[in-house]
């Protein structure tokens, strides 16, 4: 229990960071483009939202920072992220709103797909380490050092351009309208696999290694050679003792490498225009629409921390010892 | 002195250096190396590779040859600057973390927890994206200041462990001053971490760039890999077929980050002698006729001198 609350306290102070990180970027950064920007819009905005954009960038200089600091909570508890200066009248909050759930969904599945196959291969290549299966890493070494992005440009290259197999860009066919049918269902899946197919493919090796070398350390523990003197099955030591053992490392490092993996389905949402969170960041970036950034950047953070979470809870049920621990 | 040579005799470590030090002469020489100049427009629009233009040509007719040589500097420059910078602020949070304990280590934890679960990527994006001009330097600098906590993270626990240690409670008993043990006792102990968290930030920090750059974000007069990218992306490389745009960078890319990640397997074996005896003595053993079972870690002499 005091693991759990240990935890939460964590991930609530981290959220507050988070959240003065973004308050803070913009104000001490030199250059001020939103003062710029809210020039041009002078009399197509109304005061109240040049207001909020005020408080979001620091642009009241009558109030102190302290009070800057209260307002800007204010509105962010109110769900007000400003409004984006592209999509204008849009309030960021919408946009974010109808970007998140692709991300959350190409994540998710690749992410699941990637950790579940490459602890599954990094088992095999742990058990049978120093025959031909070592043979395998310098495979997954290089997967590991590519870029997300290059790897991206690769499959476009060879599968939609040139064979034809899958679209190149998009998030579903443009001739359907969303609704919970089978035909939109199938052109999402179809218009995601090549997306999900390279995260899948660049973030597999980090759990191939990682499990290899736990698998590694894991199979000479006593446990398993007392298993091996029981006369038990090769397959059934494998996974049933070793294997077992050596995931829960891997579900610990799930949570850290989250963020890294977002990063990089973030930049592959820009390689394939897929109409996530990553690609309105991008918009966001190469038209210098800032209100809409710093509400990427919070969700996105919001969204990790809130992943994170779920994968300490799983690893606490997985493993006993943080639950007995009493520190 | 035998920890040094036992490090060069893995052949991994060999492949690693090899490539790290032909990539590092192109950044050194590149500009006299390269065959044109890389802003230089000709009329070969677009050409595939040639005797002329080894690696072809851009839509504007430049040679990508020369845009990869001249692009090397930016890319490890930026790598070793961030790399540096976020190392020693690692150092000083890790270690001062493990060492004084109490709230201080508390607190540090906490802060280097914070970084690593804030997604690194977007966060360098916003600051990047929100400076006035953000060159090279600029870039690994942000790259630094928040890619450091990984290193911090391990150091401490690699501290912690050492702090109790007979050798330094000697050493404290001796009288020494916190700064001669921390300096002394302790640092020497840490180097392999503190390698192979200096290798892994390169890494990340050539990535991060490559990536700055592939979307715009870094000036695109500046030559680097994936500025090479981010023209080829935004001139429909792909969609012309233009293989030659886009492969031989990313390829670059790849080697770059394979031969880094190839020393840090080095440095890992090292600190780990368990992997060490699967990894450097597999095909010795197997000569021998010893087949590594599941169970037992075979110890095997090595050749002392």
């Amino acid at each position: 229990m005091s693991f759990l609350l240990r935890r939460i306290a964590f991930y609530v102070l981290t959220a507050w960071a988070a959240i003065t990180i973004n308050f803070f970027i913009p104000r001490l950064l030199p250059g001020d483009p939103v003062t710029a920007l809210l020039g041009r819009m002078q009399g197509r905005i109304d005061s109240n939202a040049e207001h909020a954009l005020r408080v979001l960038f620091g642009l009241d200089q009558d109030a102190t920072l302290w009070q800057q600091y209260l307002d800007y909570w204010g509105l962010l508890l109110r769900g007000d992220l400003g409004l984006s200066f592209t999509h204008f009248p849009t309030p960021v909050s919408e946009i974010v709103n109808q970007s998140l759930p692709w991300t959350v969904g190409l994540v998710g599945v690749a992410t699941v797909i990637a950790f579940v196959v490459g602890s599954l291969i990094g088992t095999f290549l742990g058990w049978r380490r120093g025959t031909w299966a070592d043979g395998l890493l310098p495979v997954a070494t290089f997967f590991q050092a590519v870029p997300y992005f290059w790897l991206g440009l690769i499959t476009i290259a060879v599968l939609s351009v040139n064979l034809g197999w899958f679209p190149s860009s998009g998030s579903y066919d443009r001739g359907l309208v969303p609704a919970f049918t089978g035909e939109f269902i199938g052109s999402v899946v179809y218009y995601g696999f090549l997306p999900a197919l390279t995260v899948v493919l660049s973030s597999v090796a980090g759990w191939v290694l990682g499990m290899r070398n736990m698998m590694v350390t894991v199979s000479s523990e006593d446990y398993v050679t007392v298993a091996h003197a029981k006369g038990l099955a090769e397959r059934q030591v494998m996974l049933g003792y070793a294997a077992r053992n050596a995931v829960l490392p891997q579900v610990s490092s799930f949570a850290l490498s989250l963020g890294f993996v977002v990063g990089g389905t973030l930049i592959m949402e820009m390689v394939f225009s897929y109409q996530g969170i990553g690609y309105t960041l991008y918009q966001a970036v190469s038209t210098h629409d800032y209100p809409l950034m710093q509400g990427c950047f919070l969700v996105i953070t919001l969204s990790v921390l809130v992943a994170n979470m779920v994968a300490d809870l799983a690893y606490a049920l997985l493993d006993p010892r943080t639950r007995t621990e009493d520190r | 002195m035998r920890n040094q040579l036992l490090f060069l005799r893995n052949g991994k470590v060999v492949t690693g250096l090899a490539i790290l030090g032909f990539f590092t002469l192109l950044a050194v020489l590149g500009p006299w190396l390269s065959p044109y100049d890389p802003n230089q427009v000709s009329d070969a629009l677009l050409s595939p590779p040639s005797a002329t233009h080894w690696l072809g040509t851009d839509h504007t007719g430049r040679d990508i040859l020369s845009q990869i040589i001249v692009g090397a500097r930016g890319v490890l420059v930026v790598g070793l600057v961030a790399g540096v910078s976020a190392t020693v602020v690692g150092v000083l949070v890790g270690v001062t973390a493990g060492f004084v304990g109490g709230v201080g280590d508390e607190s540090l934890s906490a802060l280097s927890n914070m970084f690593l679960v804030i997604p690194q990527l977007p966060l360098i994006i916003l600051i990047a994206a929100q400076l006035p001009s953000a060159g090279g330097l600029t870039v690994a600098l942000v790259i630094g200041a928040t890619g450091w906590a990984w290193g911090a993270r391990v150091l401490r626990a690699q501290t912690l462990s050492l702090r109790k240690r007979d050798f330094v409670e000697a050493a404290r008993a001796n009288g020494e001053r916190t700064w001669r043990l921390v300096l002394a006792e302790v640092l020497p102990n840490l180097t392999a971490v503190i390698a192979s968290g200096f290798v892994g930030t390169v890494t990340f920090a050539v990535l991060s760039q490559v990536t700055l750059s592939f979307i715009g974000i870094t000036p695109v007069s500046e030559w680097n890999w994936g500025t090479i990218l981010f023209w080829a992306q935004n001139n429909l490389a792909l969609q012309r077929g233009a293989w030659w745009w886009f492969v031989p960078a990313g390829a670059c890319i790849a080697l770059l980050g394979m031969a880094l990640t190839l020393v840090n397997f080095g440095i890992d074996e090292i600190v780990n002698p368990r992997l060490r005896s699967t990894g450097l003595h597999a095909r010795s053993l197997r000569r021998r006729g010893i087949r590594p079972r599941v169970g037992f870690t075979p110890v095997v002499r090595e050749v002392r001198s």
